[in-house]
């Protein structure tokens, strides 16, 4: 399959930058490092850039720079980057799973007609990709969870999701930051706060790192969670 | 030092500036005024940075009692704003004093006024700006909208500087409900038919319009192959996305920053404030324009706010300097 670059224009702030059309960590980490080669260049006009899944918005600010100067900076750093390693965290997220907080944990076990036990150990044994940030502030969307364990999202979402919890919403595995409304099956919850604003950045997780999950006990949890709240 | 006491916190009243930028791909939205053009004017005429924060009071109903001196301004939507029960003009400045009660009485035009303060407002900055965002509690006063009671210390000035301004007619926005689009970033997925019907078309905004976007009821748009979901990509302020329902929505200043539909056009960021101005009940049509034409319409607002400032900045001002007991009045004019 040919590898796509596209820059379409999007408002008269913006610059679309469309890559391969599907969900693929391949696709995904060609963004993250593409948005990295970018905020390195400090190209004056260009204000910030989001990551999505397979495309990366680049907005400027028409009074310094135009479209087709962008276009053409653009295509310019495409063609040099891609052997450029950009440098991202590898972090373990510590979780509960089951219980009160991983009320859907049963759920997605039966739904596959497998342990409870069983659906711990696939989603705490992958490496997943933070493929985007969106939806709240620092909600995570991780790619790379097995589809054994891929399950439907709740038909009517939840008024209201605890903070850190971890969710399922069909092949993808994602992590509540804030406390928010939310349809995704609930598994397990972390003790770790993963947005404050007074810190830059505010988010734990950043578009672009690599997540492992790492099963912990009621007691750790409560441990863990006194850590940061003091 | 000089504050602000809500006597009535009306529909949604929030403190706003330009927006808090560099944060999208964290999740965080721009935030910030939604007529970017009205809340600098304001700040500009009373002597502030364009990009300080002011309060945006969306709709009649505001009200509020000032404790010391300062200078206000109101700018954007004409709310039929009174100082002591005096008609007040927007798009000029006031000299407060002490026990000044300031009401919005009625819409008179437009939806969003800003009330600039001098020196602007003492509270901090969350991420670079004092905008709030209500949704995840962030900026402004406790991250929400005012309430009856509230109370907000205006940053403390030891030289009170009276600059009595208005901007020239000439320079006043006049708000229209027929804005300017661009095409993209995925008009392709429409065909000729639906792009022209959403083109001479009038839609409404309906009651769930908000700061976050503007839900639109009017002929509805089918994208092709019936296919509205794509894979989720960035957002910004004016994006026109059309979900499987057909009726649009326009992005707003707290817009969500990823989405998953298809996006017909977008507005052009000249024509932000006219859609600020509107409000659920009232009519909306769209034009499409070229990249060109949008740009030069942005530069064209830029330049306007760079002729009002140097125009404010020429004008004579009029300090008050207290010494001992005694308050001086001393105007001074710039060379």
């Amino acid at each position: 399959m040919r590898k796509q670059f596209e820059c379409v224009p999007y408002g008269d702030t913006a610059v679309l930058v469309n890559f391969t059309n599907k969900i693929d960590p391949k696709v995904n980490s060609a963004v993250h490092s593409f948005s990295a080669v970018i905020s390195n260049e400090k190209i004056e006009g260009i204000v910030e850039t989001i990551p999505a899944y397979s495309s990366l918005t680049i907005i400027y600010d028409p009074k310094l720079i135009d479209f087709s100067t962008i276009v053409e900076k653009l295509n310019k750093l495409h063609t040099q980057c891609g052997k450029q390693t950009s440098h991202f965290s590898s972090i373990k997220i510590p979780i509960l799973y089951g219980g009160e907080y991983g009320p859907d944990l049963h759920f997605v076990a039966k739904y596959h007609h497998i342990s409870i036990e069983e659906v711990i150990k696939i989603h705490a044994s992958a490496e997943y990709l933070v493929y985007m940030i969106g939806f709240t502030p620092g909600f995570a969307y991780l790619g790379g969870m097995s589809e054994k364990i891929a399950t439907p999202r709740l038909e009517s979402p939840r008024k209201s999701v605890p903070a850190g919890s971890v969710g399922i919403g069909d092949k993808q595995t994602g992590i509540y930051s804030i406390e928010s409304p939310g349809g995704w099956r609930i598994i397990g919850r972390t003790p770790l706060e993963l947005f404050n604003t007074k810190k830059d950045p505010p988010t734990l997780l950043k578009p672009g790192d690599k997540v492992r999950f790492v099963p912990i006990s009621k007691k750790e949890y409560e441990q863990q969670l006194k850590k940061w709240q003091n | 030092m000089a504050k602000l006491i809500v006597k009535s916190g009306g529909l949604f009243t929030t403190i706003q500036d330009l927006g808090r930028y560099g944060y999208q791909k964290y999740g965080i939205p721009p935030s910030g005024a939604m007529d970017g053009f009205a809340l600098q004017v304001s700040n500009l005429l009373v002597g502030n940075k364009r990009n300080e924060s002011a309060l945006e009071i969306t709709s009649a109903g505001f009200s509020a009692i000032f404790e010391g001196e300062c200078e206000i301004a109101i700018t954007g939507a004409d709310l039929s704003a009174t100082l002591n029960g005096k008609m007040m003009m927007p798009w000029q400045s006031f000299h407060i004093q002490d026990g000044d009660i300031l009401k919005f009485e009625k819409i008179k035009s437009g939806f969003r006024a800003y009330l600039s303060v001098s020196g602007g407002f003492d509270i901090p900055k969350i991420l670079g700006s004092k905008s709030t965002y209500v949704r995840a509690k962030i900026g402004g006063h406790y991250g929400r909208k005012l309430r009856n009671g509230d109370e907000i210390a205006l940053k403390s000035k030891n030289l009170l500087v009276f600059h009595g301004t208005k901007i020239p007619s000439h320079m006043i926005p006049t708000y229209s409900n027929h804005v300017r689009v661009v095409l993209g970033p995925e008009s392709d997925r429409f065909s000729k038919t639906e792009i022209e019907k959403f083109f001479s078309s009038t839609y409404r905004l309906t009651a769930q319009s908000d700061r976050m976007g503007y839900r639109l009821n009017g002929p509805t748009l089918r994208a092709k192959d019936g296919k509205h979901d794509i894979l989720s990509n960035g957002m910004i302020i004016g994006a026109i996305q059309v979900p499987p329902d057909g009726n649009p929505i326009v992005m707003m200043s707290d817009h969500p920053t990823v989405g998953g539909y298809v996006k017909i056009s977008t507005v052009i960021s000249a024509d932000i404030p006219s859609l600020a101005q509107l409000k659920p009940g009232d009519k909306l049509s769209f034009e499409h324009v070229t990249l060109g034409e949008a740009r030069k319409a942005y530069l064209h607002m830029q330049k306007t706010l760079d002729l009002l400032e140097t125009h404010i900045k020429k004008k004579p001002k009029v300090f008050f300097i207290k010494i001992g007991e005694k308050l001086y009045k001393v105007k001074v004019r710039a060379r």
